[in-house]
């Protein structure tokens, strides 16, 4: 007779001593991983469950305007820097990690319409309600000298809104019309306007750097060429839009923040109909700011909250919202995508997590690998499976400790 | 939308890739291509057109900027390039490794046969994603059970021999030492026919006896964990999740014990039960009683789930499906009913026997059951389809109890005799002509059980234990994340918590356990006809007839009339056929059936 009898050699399957790795050959067949898909069901409600009991995403307030906060800026060279401008001409500049402000300006009589900094991070700009545009340099006066801007241009009208061009020393101011200046000139070099409206805000587009949006009172959204010094396209929309954002990984979507509670995504080349309708907000929708990974954005509305969207859905991930927070002015999104800032009509900035159960900071090897919360959202301990379940569906990330005893101890 | 003018450049039309391509010069080395060797495998796969036709449909918007998009010729199937070097040589495998079709099937998992009733294109195209998506996972799997270790044991006969009769000595003899070590016999007499159990990484044994004889030992050093009397009689004992608890059916209570011989709950809910089954994934032991209450526990927290009344008298023949967490209990009109904690009635009743039934038994696929009665019968069930017999079998005497290993083998005890019975491979009904191997007890046996990812039968009869050597019983190669043999206490730690968290309610045992992985056709129904009542129409339905406008003279007002009118006769017939037949269908279902025919019947409405 011939018999053989499964044997194995513990050498193969134990450690050998206390300093290495467990061994944990895997076995991939179905029979051996029974109720799989109730178990993966329990798993994404109970990290979808934990997620919530770990929601904790405000972090700071600053405080120290005396008036509404009209508009933030976030400074392009350095993540802990953001500037703020407040209805009463004040233009003050924080530190983030010191949660202190660390320069106050009075930059204007009136509102600071707009803020924009430029791409090198040295000065930033302001226009105000006193009908003039001022350009600062970013680090504070040495000592003895007077808080000056260091080039002021002064305007016929009132300019309601700035923005700076990506790459070039060009910026643009929207009031009666569109005005594009070159930034060592006194008049602009060009100016375009469509209809008969004045214009709201204006942004450059950060990939293809020579195409601004804006958005005019006559509900209209208008698209500029600055190469040609044209107007190219313009949809009109039923309510007007409050402000624009375009996405900096898509070159042709942007995000509109309209009047009537919602957000409309479109794509450049084909206005006729939005890409994405995004509905959760109750009142006008004021701000809008893209995550720079592109694939989020957050919203900033009269109703006292601020929701984070994903560029793909119609409905917000998220929602922020205080006793103490009232209506949201203005909103950013960090460089680094962790954290979002909003300054809303009660003279505070907030600073919030981006996602809300996030642990920041440093970590610890072995406690962020085995703790239940993260083996939850992690291990692939099913074998690979199309994924049918409509259920909240987490980022699944292979654990650190696993290797597959195979190829060494294979006999022949 | 409104564009502003172009400047009037028009785009010239970009020139053919195919035409304006160059020739390469012939190099000398470069030959007349004849084709592929013959046996060689079809070149790399032609990835790109897979794609392109596996891609979901995106309905298309923008038809009028039709004008600038260049339209591409159909791509030529490019000729596979035959693998040729320096030396002429070629590959003779050219090609990815093949895979074998049934092992692909294998890792398969979404039922291609279900087809939904009306699914919109977004589903449809989630679902198209999916099943690509599976076809390569499971291609990818299959070739990964190339780093498998182990192979699984064999036994075979020389030419004529009768693999029956060969003894359990004479394997031991021609075994390795370390498997030659792993068959025993404990002699004990003294305290009654034992019951036994495994946990589920097969390393520890638990056993007890009827005289109150309670003992928990890893049987492979044959290290004792503890060994108590509990001074009342013991009916079954179970291992909980691992080896650090066992529950023991006493005679009045359950109780659970620690692995140390320390008691630590008398559940007094379950009183006389008779047999125990621990369902893992669930953390439930469910308890059959001689009252006629099968009883399901959560382990976890302590409370009773369900407590349900199988109105068939005393139970004392249960066994779990592994495969679905259902109970299967015999019953003693030859019946076998299915439980789930969550209905007070069983899921399904199949009639197996003509007299009672004596054992049950489910192979761990989920696919086979193996009933046997006092008819003397051994039948084996397909319970993924028909519920109808596969094969039946006669038994000089009736079996007592039955087992299945983990590659489908299956063991009967008939008196102090244990046959067991192989198939063809994992998936194959064991085939019940001839035995693969028999043994003879010292005692009549009173439980069985095949080891976990070891080739041993563990036998309790009434004179003590015994580990009988089965070759090609148990699956070889484990796996380290779901139980493994070898772990140490901070592996079992770490299993333990990860495993109560993943815990499956018990309200999610159904006889599919992939239910939940399905499209919600009934909700997504439900939803629907709420949206009518709310709007107050239906905005799904048909629209009503048009008739389509014909040419000379036959589309005037009345004949559009005439037409219209023969439709809605037409739908106004059906639907007076259809409540005519379901009127029938009631009255028929109304009547009064098994009453026997009288004269009087003529007189009744």
């Amino acid at each position: 007779m011939k018999v053989k009898m499964l044997s194995r050699n513990p050498d193969h399957y134990v450690r050998e001593t206390k300093l290495d790795l467990q061994r944990v050959p895997r076995n991939y067949d179905p029979t051996l991983h029974p109720f799989e898909v109730p178990r993966e069901y329990i798993r994404a409600l109970n990290a979808t469950k934990l997620e919530r009991v770990f929601a904790k995403p405000f972090l700071a307030s600053l405080d120290g305007h005396r008036d509404g906060v009209n508009c933030l800026a976030k400074n392009p060279k350095s993540l802990a820097t953001v500037l703020s401008g407040a209805c009463d001409g004040e233009v003050k500049i924080w530190n983030l990690t010191k949660r202190k402000c660390i320069r106050t300006i009075q930059a204007h009589e009136g509102f600071v319409r707009g803020i924009c900094t430029r791409f090198c991070g040295t000065s930033f700009f302001t226009v105000g309600d006193d009908k003039t545009v001022k350009q600062w340099k970013m680090d504070g006066p040495s000592c003895g000298e007077e808080e000056e801007p260091l080039h002021t241009i002064l305007g016929k009208t009132v300019y309601t809104g700035i923005d700076h061009h990506w790459r070039e020393a060009v910026f643009a101011t929207c009031g009666q019309q569109v005005d594009i200046w070159d930034e060592q000139r006194t008049s602009p070099i060009c100016s375009m306007t469509w209809g008969f409206d004045s214009i709201s805000s204006v942004k450059f587009n950060p990939i293809e750097t020579f195409l601004l949006g804006s958005c005019a009172s006559d509900r209209n959204i208008v698209l500029y060429d600055m190469r040609q010094a044209t107007p190219l396209k313009k949809v009109i929309l039923d309510m007007r839009t409050n402000t624009i954002c375009w996405n900096p990984m898509e070159a042709f979507i942007f995000t509109a923040a309209n009047e009537d509670y919602n957000l409309y995504t479109f794509d450049m080349r084909a206005l006729d109909t939005p890409v994405m309708v995004h509905m959760d907000h109750v009142s006008a929708v004021l701000d809008v700011d893209y995550s720079p990974t592109g694939r989020e954005f957050v919203s900033a509305s009269f109703d006292k909250s601020i929701r984070i969207f994903p560029v793909d859905k119609s409905r917000s991930r998220e929602v922020y919202h205080t006793k103490r927070m009232q209506h949201v002015i203005c909103v950013k999104w960090t460089a680094d995508s962790k954290y979002i800032m909003c300054g809303s009509d009660e003279m505070n900035i907030r600073l919030w997590k981006a996602n809300a159960s996030e642990k920041l900071g440093v970590k610890k090897f072995l406690s962020d690998s085995s703790s239940a919360f993260s083996v939850l959202r992690g291990p692939t301990q099913r074998a690979t499976e199309p994924d049918s379940l409509g259920a909240a569906r987490l980022h699944l990330v292979a654990p650190i400790r696993q290797y597959v005893v195979g190829a060494l101890t294979k006999r022949t | 939308m409104e564009t502003v003018p172009e400047p009037g450049s028009n785009v010239p039309p970009k020139k053919d890739r195919l035409q304006t391509k160059k020739k390469k010069p012939r190099r000398y080395w470069e030959q007349e291509t004849t084709g592929t060797a013959a046996g060689a495998s079809p070149g790399p796969p032609r990835k790109r057109k897979r794609n392109r036709e596996l891609r979901p449909q995106k309905p298309k918007k923008n038809d009028t900027s039709k004008k600038f998009r260049i339209s591409k010729k159909p791509r030529e199937l490019k000729s596979p390039r035959p693998q040729r070097s320096l030396s002429g040589a070629q590959d003779p495998f050219a090609g990815p490794a093949p895979v074998s079709v049934e092992v692909v099937q294998k890792y398969c998992r979404i039922d291609k046969s279900k087809e939904l009733p009306h699914p919109k294109t977004k589903t449809r195209s989630r679902l198209v994603v999916a099943e690509a998506q599976e076809e390569e996972t499971s291609v990818r799997a299959a070739r990964s059970e190339l780093l498998l270790t182990e192979e699984p044991g064999f036994l075979e006969g020389e030419d004529g021999e009768d693999t029956a009769k060969i003894r359990q000595a004479d394997i031991v003899e021609a075994v390795d030492i370390a498997s030659a070590a792993k068959h025993f016999d404990l002699n004990l007499r003294q305290f009654g026919p034992y019951r036994l159990n495994y946990s589920r990484t097969g390393r520890h044994l638990a056993f007890g006896g009827r005289r109150g004889h309670v003992a928990a030992l890893d049987w492979v050093t044959k290290k004792l964990m503890c060994e108590i009397n509990v001074m009342e009689a013991v009916r079954d004992i179970r291992f909980l999740h691992s080896e650090a608890l066992l529950a023991v059916a006493q005679n009045r209570w359950l109780h659970i014990y620690d692995n140390q011989g320390i008691e630590l709950h008398c559940v007094r809910r379950c009183d006389r039960v008779t047999r125990l089954e621990f369902l893992p994934f669930h953390f439930l032991l469910a308890t059959a009683s001689e009252t006629g209450f099968l009883t399901y526990l959560d382990v976890s927290v302590g409370k009773i789930v369900a407590a349900l009344n199988a109105r068939a008298g005393r139970l004392s023949v249960m066994t779990q499906n592994p495969y679905n967490a259902v109970i299967h209990l015999g019953h003693s009109n030859g019946t076998v009913s299915l439980w789930s904690p969550a209905m007070k009635e069983p899921l399904v009743k199949i009639l197996c026997h003509r007299g009672g039934v004596r054992a049950v038994a489910v192979d761990s696929t989920g696919m086979h059951m193996a009933t046997s009665g006092l008819d003397h019968q051994l039948k084996v069930f397909d319970l993924r389809g028909t519920f109808q017999p596969l094969s039946a079998r006669t038994l000089p005497q009736g079996a007592g109890h039955l087992a299945f290993s983990q590659r489908g083998l299956l063991a009967a005890g008939m008196g102090d005799v244990v046959n067991i019975w192989a198939g063809q491979g994992k998936a194959s009904p064991p085939s019940l002509e001839q035995p693969y191997l028999t043994h003879r007890l010292s005692g009549h046996v009173h439980g069985l059980q095949f080891c976990p990812y070891e080739d041993v039968l563990g036998v309790g009869h009434s004179g003590g234990i015994t580990s009988m050597l089965v070759p090609g019983a148990a699956e070889p190669n484990f796996d380290g994340l779901e139980s493994n043999p070898y772990r140490s206490r901070k592996q079992r730690q770490e299993w333990e918590v990860k495993a109560l968290l993943e815990k499956v309610p018990a309200e999610l045992i159904c006889l599919d356990p992939r239910a939940l992985a399905e499209v919600d056709v009934i909700s997504l129904e439900q939803a629907k006809k709420e949206r009518a009542e709310r709007l107050g129409y239906d905005p799904d339905a048909r629209a009503p007839f048009q008739p389509k406008p014909k040419q000379k003279g036959r589309s005037s007002t009345a004949s559009l009339v005439k037409r219209k009118r023969k439709v809605m006769d037409q739908e106004h017939r059906d639907k007076i056929r259809q409540s005519l037949e379901q009127q029938l269908q009631k009255q028929e279902k109304a009547k009064p059936t098994g009453a026997r025919p009288s004269a009087l019947d003529r007189f009744v409405r």
